[in-house]
């Protein structure tokens, strides 16, 4: 129980704690009574509301069509950014200053600017200058988008990745006379995978919610829009955005648990073959506060 | 050259902008600061909500919750914030209420993180000296948490003045509206963009070059 805070509670701390804990207990009932009330009042708690919800009708003509785009929209983003992402990352540290520098401002740039800039201007340009058509487009601006922004803030969580790595690493490769190619595909980047995980779901997280970025206002049909049409036929707002938002929340905790899954499951696996670089990830792991391997400003998008 | 710039209130949108940020980065900064407090604090059921409000609003598209502000609080339940019938100014705090409550869950993991990386000995002198543990979180925890996420905050910050977009959803008349309706006005579709661009480059550079130098010079030397 000890912690940075609190001791070990003694009789009259259990008993405070006791307090505290119904008062909270009551502020909370209070709200969800105010809550309940409220939503009663404006009659949002009648069954005819949420009955659509327990139909296939509802799901079938609406939610999962939306949801379907929502993840297509998301995995083309991700399949796209990842591997680009990884080259702008890997030639924002390469010897060369032509490929240094110029990389570098491409990736400070695009993630200086808000997403949905960027989602506004790839759809204007596709009107204007592409035979895309008119059904197509939001998907292809919303990709264009989130890949555009994504693969910059993926560079960072690659490069943080990278240089989290012991020095001793890229030496032993040398001595044992590794080209710098062959240094990063086969000794570095594998190695940094397992460090970089985290911040790699954290932003897959990212690019699923910023999908609904398109939906209300590139009148993409994914989830958040779908919500729009379905509640226009039922006349269910606030159901339909409490079942919108947990799926959304569903989603993104799969993700997140697949994701801690697999980090326990490459870590144990490395662990297996030689201990080398627990001590090393361990360290990368404590929650220091320091801007080093967890970069994603972006993570808050 | 920027004639297309004529009967357009560039300045202003950039304005809202600026004013959504600066509002919702306070409100956040109290919320989350809050949340924070009762994720560490010895009351069980304290905890589990701030884990609670974290993990439900971190996972939720910013977009839905505005979007929820304006069609679920403000049509659905009359929510007016003290405006009755000026829709705009609704529709602003609307937003600043929804970006507020979003971010918060950010602000709270960023100053968490920072009580972490005090030491253990410096609440333990603290509570020897027999400080309460109100005491302790605001006089001895809190003011070197803060110091030491200066960093995190910044990102926080730099990401919410991006996120305040968001709010042309609603219709606020921020930045990204009047790229939105510039656009699809005029034939200058790459140099508008650039405007715009530059203007949020503007804005977040400096915050993060600043704020990093703050961050810096205030950092507890261990």
């Amino acid at each position: 129980m000890t912690s940075v805070l609190y001791d070990a509670p003694g009789p009259r701390a259990k008993r405070r704690n006791i307090v505290y804990t119904a008062g909270f207990l009551a502020v909370l009932a209070l709200l969800c009574w105010w809550i309940f009330s409220v939503m009663s009042d404006k009659g949002q708690l009648e069954w005819s509301l949420w009955k659509p919800f327990t139909e296939a009708q509802a799901w079938t003509t609406y939610l999962l069509p939306g949801l379907g785009n929502t993840l297509k929209a998301a995995a083309l983003a991700m399949v796209i950014a990842l591997p680009l992402g990884a080259i702008f990352g890997i030639a924002r540290m390469s010897d060369h200053r032509w490929i240094r520098v110029p990389a570098s401002v491409v990736v400070e740039f695009f993630r200086a600017i808000p997403v949905l800039l960027l989602m506004l201007f790839a759809n204007q340009l596709y009107a204007n200058s592409s035979g895309i058509s008119s059904d197509l487009r939001p998907l292809y601006a919303v990709v264009t988008g989130l890949v555009l922004y994504n693969a910059s803030v993926l560079a960072e969580v690659v490069r943080a990745g990278i240089l989290s790595l012991p020095k001793g690493q890229t030496e032993a490769a040398k001595a044992i006379g590794l080209r710098k190619g062959q240094t990063m595909t086969s000794i570095l980047l594998p190695q940094s995978v397992t460090a970089m995980l985290p911040a790699l779901v954290s932003q897959l997280v990212v690019i699923v919610k910023d999908t609904a970025l398109g939906g209300a206002i590139l009148a993409f049909t994914e989830l958040l829009n779908a919500r729009g049409t379905l509640a226009a036929n039922y006349a269910n707002v606030i159901p339909s955005f409490i079942v919108v938002a947990l799926i959304y929340i569903v989603l993104n905790l799969i993700l997140t648990t697949f994701a801690s899954w697999l980090e326990r499951r490459l870590r144990r696996a490395k662990k297996s073959t030689g201990a080398v670089l627990a001590a090393d990830l361990a360290g990368a792991e404590e929650p220091v506060a320091e801007p080093g391997i967890r970069t994603g400003d972006g993570s808050t998008t | 050259m920027f004639d297309f710039l004529e009967g357009y209130d560039l300045l202003g949108a950039f304005w809202v902008t600026v004013q959504l940020t600066v509002f919702s980065g306070i409100g956040s900064l109290v919320l989350g600061t809050i949340l924070a407090a009762m994720r560490v604090s010895p009351v069980p059921l304290m905890r589990a909500f701030g884990t609670v409000y974290v993990n439900l609003v971190r996972n939720i598209p910013l977009t839905v919750i505005i979007v929820f502000s304006s069609l679920g609080l403000a049509d659905v339940f009359g929510m007016t914030l003290g405006v009755a019938d000026d829709f705009d100014t609704l529709a602003f705090r609307l937003s600043v209420l929804g970006l507020s409550a979003y971010t918060a869950a950010f602000v709270c993991e960023a100053v968490r993180s920072g009580i972490n990386t005090v030491p253990v000995g410096q609440a333990e002198a603290a509570r020897a000296i027999g400080l309460s543990f109100t005491q302790v979180l605001m006089s001895v925890v809190l003011p070197q948490a803060f110091r030491s996420v200066v960093g995190p905050l910044t990102n926080v910050l730099i990401a919410l003045t991006k996120n305040t977009t968001v709010a042309a959803a609603i219709g606020v008349a921020e930045a990204a509206l009047l790229m939105k309706e510039m656009i699809e006005n005029e034939a200058q579709l790459v140099l508008i963009s650039a405007v715009f661009a530059f203007g949020f480059v503007v804005l977040t550079l400096p915050t993060g070059l600043l704020l990093g130098w703050v961050g810096k010079r205030v950092a507890v030397k261990r």
